[in-house]
């Protein structure tokens, strides 16, 4: 069979299944870099506004969460995620193995270990909001929920577009790594297909044209967002 | 807590260590190699070697480490007649060498663009002082340009050489038996994840931690113009005058 045939959408070709998981890694990794974000913004608030314990955990969290593996907390997740969930059934009469699904698994797992990454990401942004601005909103008496929603989430936004953009490309590998969890996405498929035509390098092959494929297209969505959102800035240069 | 058992787990775990440091030092030892090329290639001003070094580096940065192991581990099978007339399947057929030439091929394309920073921050005057002593080509590069590159570019290449020793972890899913795949292998057999879980985890730490001061003292080496002068100690009498 050839190669087109192979990987086509012909009766024998595995061109559906291999764009279903390609929707399914950009799912997961979607999914992952939203919760990422949430942990993400609750951490840099820790780093700038708590005290001195709340920090210390802030700071701990963010170092030891880019100084280990990733595949290391996806195991966490994967086996410890199902041993807690057996011990909260055991609570209630159920017993033997309850599994985590694979794809909640590999979300939360993402998004614990990106929420490190923009956390600093958010920190460096909010550091280069004019303080003028925020001491200006708190003397027009400002609540600090409503100085969050109007003054500084969209300008911290604006100034972490950039690093967004390359945890969203470390989100995107890393959605890779939750193959070994069974989640049928890209690198899962090509592996299923690998094994059941003997063709590893073709399918492997393909899914890196994908993954690049992918990278692409995002690069050039964060780019459109990035200049969008300086639309009303005046340049240095 | 069994602290039993995690006492148990670290004596295992540790004897992964070697092997993720093997890993990590040959992928960071040879990419750099290449890593150099590529920089070089890149700002050669030839667009027959500047293309390539691009789409290299477009490639290798935009696809997942796993999906290029895997490719070269499993994919390259498909060719093994013809790599086995080359003579090259002996080293295709080992995990060990294709994880040391995934991660490789991977650091590499990172590591030429911080190299290529570095090279591009050398301020063009220095360059023009050197020509004006009289010296140029391979004397230039070493005596001027490279050290200052070096300087520049040393705090993001930690930064690679730590995600290198992480990225040593995939090599456990093409059955390497460093710390990661002997901490699967643990949790898998134990199904207590959050103490072998913990013991790695700190294992990482500390190599990364080491690793980061290596680094930073290579840098206080190399920059002996930031460093503060040595104290002059104030004589007594006059500092009471």
């Amino acid at each position: 069979m050839s190669y087109f045939e192979l990987v086509g959408f012909g009766p024998n070709g595995w061109g559906w299944a291999l764009l279903t998981a390609a929707g399914m890694t950009i799912a997961v990794a979607i999914c992952g870099f939203l919760a990422g974000s949430v942990v993400g913004t609750l951490v840099a608030w820790g780093k700038i506004g708590g005290n001195l314990v709340i920090r210390s955990l802030a700071d701990g969290y963010t170092t030891v969460l880019r100084g280990i593996p990733d595949l290391l907390v996806i195991y966490l997740f994967y086996f410890g995620g199902s041993a807690a969930l057996g011990a909260i059934g055991s609570l209630f009469g159920a017993d033997g193995f309850i599994g985590v699904p694979a794809f909640v698994t590999g979300a939360l797992a993402i998004g614990i270990i990106s929420g490190a990454y923009q956390a600093e990401v958010f920190r460096g942004a909010y550091q280069v909001v004019s303080r003028g601005e925020i001491e200006a909103a708190r003397s027009v008496g400002m609540p600090r929920w409503l100085m969050f929603r109007r003054i500084i989430a969209p300008q911290v936004l604006r100034y972490a577009i950039p690093g967004l953009g390359n945890t969203w490309q470390l989100v995107l590998k890393e959605s890779a790594l939750i193959s070994v969890t069974g989640l049928v996405e890209l690198l899962r498929q090509s592996h299923i297909a690998a094994g059941s035509t003997r063709r590893p390098f073709d399918f492997y092959l393909t899914a890196a044209v994908l993954y690049l494929l992918i990278t692409w297209v995002s690069t050039y969505l964060f780019q459109r967002a990035e200049t969008h959102s300086l639309r009303g800035m005046r340049r240095a240069s | 807590m069994d602290f039993a058992f995690m006492r148990d787990t670290f004596l295992t775990l540790i004897g992964g260590v070697p092997l993720t440091l093997n890993l990590a030092f040959m992928a960071v030892a040879l990419g750099a190699v290449l890593a150099l090329i590529l920089a070089l290639m890149r700002m050669s001003g030839l667009k027959v070697l500047d293309w390539p070094a691009q789409a290299y580096v477009f490639v290798f940065r935009g696809t997942p480490l796993l999906v290029q192991i895997f490719l070269i581990y499993y994919g390259l099978g498909q060719f093994r007649p013809t790599l086995q007339e080359w003579g090259l399947w002996t080293f295709f057929r080992e995990p060990y060498w294709c994880a040391v030439l995934a991660l490789t091929l991977n650091t590499a394309a990172y590591a030429s663009e911080i190299m290529r920073g570095g090279l591009q921050s050398v301020p063009h005057n220095q360059v023009e002082a050197a020509r004006a002593c009289g010296m140029s080509g391979f004397l230039l590069f070493r005596r001027v340009v490279f050290p200052i590159a070096v300087r520049q570019a040393l705090p993001a290449y930690g930064s690679e050489i730590i995600l290198m020793v992480k990225a040593t972890s995939l090599a456990s899913i093409i059955t390497m038996m460093e710390v990661t795949g002997l901490a699967a292998k643990l949790i898998s057999q134990s199904f207590r994840a959050v103490e072998v879980f913990v013991v790695a985890g700190l294992i990482y730490l500390v190599l990364n931690f080491i690793i980061t001061r290596i680094i930073m003292a290579i840098e206080w080496w190399l920059s002996p113009h930031l460093r503060r002068p040595p104290a002059v100690e104030p004589r007594l009498e006059a500092a009471h005058v």
